[in-house]
């Protein structure tokens, strides 16, 4: 009888890898294939090959989905934790196993594996430390022994220079989140009988919800360490196991309750989703003033605090009533008030595809700075507003429409300085009929947070219109 | 009776399951296989225990075969 066979969880034959290929695309003697071989021999015993989602990194082992007949992903450097997070919370009964080496868990990926164990996300990774970056030729990885020469540590690794070798595990148990964390070497067969153990206990406390388990397999890497696949098994045992010990960091697995995955958000569906984002505003619907306008590509640009922001987001709303397609997209520094804010409103009867622009058709200047900054971006043929209360120079440009107005004054007549936003937005709508002032009006009750201020705000709207039609 | 099969064309020659069977069933062999490496070759029918330490060890998913219990020795 068969005792021990090529593990089902792998393909027959990989025809990712090429037709009728039987063999991996590891160098010989890679640890590589032995510690997926016990992983697929793991996932056969536990009768786990249809939920598994195998997720593997970049490096060597990037081409994992040749051979493993499961779910796969190949994620980009350093983030399988961050994808099998993602995989984790949204399908339930997934067994999710991140397959990473020490360049791309340690190295580029530090911060996604070490904030993937601290959620206790129950995944499973196995963590192949070879001490070093071999898919790309053998230079140091965060995990090279002192000591130890690399295409890119050739007088050897130095403490002062490079840094020390890092121990994942022991950087691991200093997390509470944790529940499983061993390390093993293939280094003796000895070694590969333990970590077929690891690897199996690894999977088991994932199958029994009990949250996030890390096993290290130190691996060999005969090919860049310029050994002969036993040899480079000998030096793990005598160097590499010394400075990485081969034990059980931690196992809690039967002494860790289940973790409720129910505590995480709730399934919500589309209603319920908007309602707790609080995009569940109503807007009136507004016929506007006729004919759908061209394309509206308006810059709203000022000091922050003059309602550069509000007042595009005004302009959005206005154009949703009509049954425009609007986007809203701000820009503005650091600080809250004070600083240099201008926002991006594109209104258009079509789908927008970007809601940056490069080229506004009109741009409400509500201070020097915006004039100086965007007033030669404006289109040929379009229009700048400009607040004359506070900009005195003239536009230079002569191929656009300028209609200037006092706003800063206009809004300071009924004491609401902060309404010189509302008087350049009607003066654009006035002047442009792109949309209508009526719309503009019955968007102001359910825009305005403070109610008190809207009938001033009408008042000024009023004002503004007399204002156009003077001018 | 027990034995372990290699498939010739699956071996890259490593040495890995020679180094770690522990009664010698194993060596490199003479033939170049079509990767063209000298493959493992199995002469342990009297020794074999069938402990699957070759099989684990081996990086290929399917160069080793083990077999426990064989009434006979397989026919080449």
């Amino acid at each position: 009888m068969i005792k021990h066979q090529k593990p089902e969880a792998f393909y027959d034959t990989f025809e990712r890898k090429g037709h009728d290929e039987k063999v991996t695309h590891y160098c010989p003697g890679c640890g590589h294939g032995t510690a997926q071989k016990l992983i697929a021999e793991a996932i056969d015993l536990l009768g786990i090959q249809d939920r598994v989602i195998f997720h593997s990194p970049v490096g060597c082992s990037v081409f994992s989905y040749y051979y493993y007949d499961t779910g796969n992903i190949q994620c980009s450097h350093g983030r399988a934790p961050a994808v099998a997070t993602g995989v984790r919370r949204t399908l339930d009964d997934a067994i999710v196993i991140s397959y990473q080496g020490d360049g791309d868990l340690a190295g580029i990926g530090l911060a996604e594996i070490m904030h993937a164990a601290n959620r206790g996300e129950q995944i499973t990774v196995f963590f192949i430390n070879n001490a070093i970056y071999g898919m790309t030729g053998g230079q140091m990885a965060p995990t090279t022994l002192l000591g130890q020469k690399t295409a890119t540590t050739p007088l050897g690794r130095t403490h002062g220079r490079d840094g020390e070798p890092m121990g994942m595990c022991e950087i691991m148990e200093a997390l509470t989140s944790p529940v499983f964390i061993e390390r093993v070497s293939l280094s003796t067969a000895a070694g590969v009988m333990k970590a077929r153990k690891a690897i199996r206990k690894g999977l088991e406390s994932q199958i029994q919800h009990k949250g996030f388990s890390f096993v290290e397999i130190l691996s060999p890497c005969p090919i860049n360490w310029k050994m002969t696949p036993v040899s480079a098994r000998k030096w793990m045992k005598e160097t590499l196991e010394k400075r990485y010990p081969v034990k059980t960091f931690r196992d809690q697995i039967t002494e860790r309750p289940e973790i409720d995955t129910h505590q995480r958000l709730p399934w919500l569906n589309d209603e319920e989703l908007i309602e707790l984002l609080q995009g569940n505003e109503v807007l009136p619907v507004c016929s506007g003033s006729g004919e759908a306008p061209e394309e509206q590509r308006i810059k709203i640009a000022g000091f922050g605090g003059q309602g550069v922001l509000s007042a595009g987001v005004l302009l959005a709303k206005c154009g949703i009533s009509e049954g425009l397609e609007a986007t809203w997209l701000p820009s503005y520094g650091p600080e809250m008030r004070g600083g240099h804010a201008n926002a991006t409103v594109l209104l258009s009867p079509d789908r927008i595809g970007s809601p940056v622009v490069d080229d506004p058709n009109v741009l409400i200047a509500m201070n020097g700075p915006s004039l100086d900054l965007f007033e030669d971006t404006v289109a040929p043929g379009g229009w700048i507003f400009v607040n004359s209360s506070i900009i005195s120079r003239e536009v230079r440009r002569k191929d656009v429409h300028v209609f200037k107005i006092p706003a800063s004054d206009i809004a300071k007549e009924h004491r609401l300085l902060a309404a010189a936003n509302v008087v350049m937005i009607t003066a654009y709508m006035v002047n442009t009929k792109a949309v209508s002032v009526e719309t503009l009006r019955s968007i102001l009750p359910v825009s305005v947070k403070k109610q008190e201020y809207v009938q001033t705000n009408i008042k000024i709207i009023e004002q503004t219109i007399a204002y156009c039609r003077d001018a | 009776m027990n034995y372990v099969k290699i498939a010739a064309d699956e071996c890259k020659g490593c040495r890995v399951c020679v180094s770690v069977c522990p009664h010698h069933c194993l060596m490199i062999g003479t033939q170049i296989n079509a990767l063209g490496y000298q493959h493992a070759v199995f002469h342990g029918f009297d020794t074999c225990t069938a402990c699957g330490l070759c099989f684990f060890s081996c990086p290929e998913p399917g160069a080793i075969t083990v077999f426990a219990d064989e009434k006979e020795a397989p026919h080449e």
